[in-house]
């Protein structure tokens, strides 16, 4: 009498389609899945460590390299949680200028997503497409900061250098762009009948289950719960703007891909309102001892010097007690718990990771489907792994 | 001499190593394999603002069994280690490796517990691209050095090496 | 009344005993609370339709080796927890000691705190009780310790440069 048993496959941390270092351990009968079990840990890199062992600015680079498709937004959450713990208030060209670069970045990450997840699902050109509207953003970020990917633009107590003068011109340009562009992508899946089948009524996760989970992000307003940050808690200065916040019905991959679309237009629109009102002012708060001086009167003053000097190498000492500072980044709700003890380094930075969170529903969201839904299901929870894993 | 006067244009005269690099370094399969934010720029790298598709990258094996050139993008922690002595020994012959990015080549900024300082103390490297992330004109300017290097290379001195490892 | 008043004369009414002291460090409200009252505090609060606490955002823990903090208990467990009604958030801290920390799980309350707890349990070694699947989740499995202890070490490589490379790398532990 042959027995039933269930195939133990195993989607290995090398795979075209795993968005990086994932490991899923499936259980499969037949196509169906019966058991899923994400092992993570492959590209752990002990950043909050690292984080530990240096001084508040130093630290900071160490957060670029989380989510890194959204580097500005790992800089933001940091920079605004030593700024609390410091006691610091920028000035408000600081909170625009940030608020437009956080916007931008969420709109590279989201064009990074829908390019990966038309590929895994079989829309080839959709990557190439992507690709080229994310080389206008990079321009972008290399007039900014001299780099692309890792820019530390975002420093604490304003920014690393004024924004260049051509900032205005190339955002209004990829506004523009990005907007027409959009109509495209549209056309090519939003009615696409492959598309549909692949992902309407996959992956659903209910609204109840999603808050039991601490779903954050896209992955919680497709469900149907309308939470953002931004509005929420707003930071930065996102109260004055003007933006919706959109919410899907079903709480399927459909529906999220359909919101992220929204949220690249809501952020175009956030991105040209900041263009507009951006106010003039220094690009740096001015409190000796804390915050570098502009490199302007370095050059030229001679307590700006010392205080250059002093605190580049000995730091700033912060106060004991510790501060939690949460944004909205594009994965989701992404925090800075840090905590200090006094001195001039950090006692612990903990990062609440997004995408960690989200991944711990892949169970829930993939078994009693079929196996090609698994796939599906890992490209819309969005991951990226150097955030997962830290 | 006299004797090419009067050979037809239509045969080529070389030497066996020349065709048989050119052949190597014009047509080479990457494996499709990225580990952290310096595979977002070999994304970038193959798309189609900086096209790769152009020097004969065409094409990139999920396989390792398919693949002939396996380019590190990111940091290397020491659970991945073992996975990629694996990927690296499933590779048949001949193989290259491009070793991208500061934390591929030496640990980059990560100097701790968690991370290999450099992939060069598992698997040997040919290329050593750094930067974090290099730019994409960057791992191109690498991969034209790796194929200057597959020039030098001889048919002689592999199957000895081959013919040595075999026994 | 604020929030910040519903919520302390919630914990009080209930929960008088159980409250060490309370924190107000830059407008962020946390409770230091005993370690067993943990359990029935979250439950409470998770029922509580006026509070409506249901979104466990983060749990986290701190390690106060070397400093005069140490003297409540050497490690410092956080839950982080957010009401989405009212947008307001605060902290409930928990002191352990520093021989077999050990606290009561909350996976059958949140299912979100399945992945948390297992990353403290592997970055801390704090053990959670009634957790269905107390492994490593982020560390390889070959690797002994607890890596975000103060007495685990950086564990960092000097750079070789050209007067000391003929010497093997000097790991400094």
């Amino acid at each position: 009498m042959p027995e039933e048993r269930t195939v133990t496959l195993n989607m290995g941390p090398q795979h075209p389609a795993t968005h990086g270092v994932l490991r899923v351990v499936l259980e499969l009968e037949g196509e169906t899945v019966v058991k899923a079990r994400p092992v993570i840990g492959y590209l752990h890199t002990g950043i909050e460590k690292t984080m530990e062992s240096k001084l508040y600015y130093k630290a900071l680079p160490a957060t670029d390299r989380m989510d890194y498709l959204a580097p500005m937004s790992n800089n933001l959450g940091y920079c605004l949680a030593v700024e609390k713990l410091m006691d610091i208030e920028v000035p408000e060209k600081v909170q625009w200028a940030r608020a437009c670069l956080a916007e931008l970045t969420r709109v590279n990450s989201h064009l990074v997503w829908l390019g990966t997840h038309a590929l895994d699902l079989g829309a080839m050109s959709m990557l190439l497409y992507t690709f080229r509207e994310r080389e206008l953003i990079l321009d972008v970020y290399e007039a900014c900061g001299g780099q692309r990917m890792m820019t530390s633009y975002i420093r604490i107590g304003g920014l690393a250098h004024d924004l260049p003068k051509d900032f205005d011109k190339k955002v209004r340009k990829i506004v523009k762009v990005v907007r027409e562009r959009l109509h495209d992508y549209e056309a090519l899946l939003t009615d696409n009948e492959i598309f549909i089948n692949r992902t309407k009524g996959v992956a659903v996760i209910s609204a109840e289950e999603a808050i039991n989970y601490s779903l954050s992000g896209p992955m919680l307003r497709g469900s149907g719960v309308k939470h953002d940050m931004r509005k929420a808690n707003p930071y930065s200065g996102y109260e004055n703007f003007d933006f919706e916040i959109p919410v899907g019905k079903n709480g399927d991959a459909y529906d999220r891909y359909l919101l992220r679309l929204e949220e690249i237009r809501q952020s175009l629109r956030i991105a040209e309102q900041a263009l507009d009102g951006m106010p003039e002012g220094p690009y740096r708060a001015h409190v000796p001892g804390v915050v570098l001086p502009p490199k302007e009167d370095v050059l030229y003053k001679m307590e700006s010097l010392i205080f250059h000097f002093k605190i580049i190498t000995e730091g700033f000492e912060a106060p004991f007690g510790a501060v939690y500072q949460a944004i909205e980044g594009p994965k989701g709700e992404l925090g800075f718990y840090i905590s200090s003890d006094g001195s001039n380094k950090p006692h612990r930075v903990r990062v609440r990771p997004p995408a960690f969170v989200n991944l711990a529903a892949l169970p829930l969201l993939v078994e009693g489907s079929l196996f090609s839904d698994v796939i599906c299901a890992i490209g819309s929870i969005d991951i990226v792994l150097g955030e997962v894993d830290r | 001499m006299g004797l090419e006067e009067k050979i037809p244009d239509s045969i080529i005269l070389t030497s066996l190593d020349k065709v048989v690099n050119w052949a190597h370094k014009r047509s080479m399969w990457p494996l499709g394999f990225g580990l952290a934010c310096c595979a977002i720029e070999m994304m970038s790298t193959f798309a189609s603002h900086f096209d790769l598709a152009r020097y004969g990258m065409e094409v990139m094996r999920p396989s390792p069994r398919q693949a002939d050139l396996m380019i590190v993008s990111g940091r290397v922690s020491m659970k991945m280690a073992p996975v990629i002595k694996t990927l690296y020994e499933q590779m048949p012959n001949p193989k290259w490796v491009i070793a991208m990015g500061a934390c591929a080549s030496c640990g980059g900024v990560f100097n701790n517990y968690a991370i290999l300082q450099g992939v060069d103390r598992i698997i040997p490297v040919d290329i050593y691209v750094p930067g974090c992330p290099p730019r994409p004109e960057q791992l191109m300017d690498g991969i034209l050095k790796l194929q200057e290097k597959i020039d030098k290379e001889s048919v002689k001195d592999r199957h000895e090496e081959w013919g040595r490892k075999a026994v | 009344m604020p929030m910040e008043e519903k919520v302390r004369s919630f914990l009080k009414s209930s929960f008088g005993d159980a409250i060490i002291r309370e924190d107000n460090f830059r407008e962020q409200q946390s409770f230091y609370i005993k370690p067993d009252a943990l359990a029935p505090i979250c439950e409470e609060l998770l029922h509580d339709g006026e509070l409506d606490v249901r979104f466990l955002s983060d749990i986290t823990a701190l390690d106060w080796l070397g400093h005069e903090e140490e003297n409540n208990g050497r490690f410092e467990v956080i839950y982080n927890l957010y009401s989405l009604s009212h947008r307001y958030r605060f902290f409930l801290k928990v002191h352990l000691p520093a021989n077999n920390p050990e606290i009561a799980s909350l996976t059958h309350l949140w299912q979100g705190a399945n992945w948390l707890e297992r990353e403290v349990y592997d970055m801390m070694g704090i053990r959670f009780e009634g957790h269905p699947d107390l492994t490593k989740i982020l560390t390889p499995d070959e690797l002994e310790g607890y890596p975000l202890r103060k007495d685990f070490p950086l564990t960092y490589e000097v750079p070789q440069f050209s007067w000391n490379k003929d010497q093997p790398p000097e790991v400094i532990k």
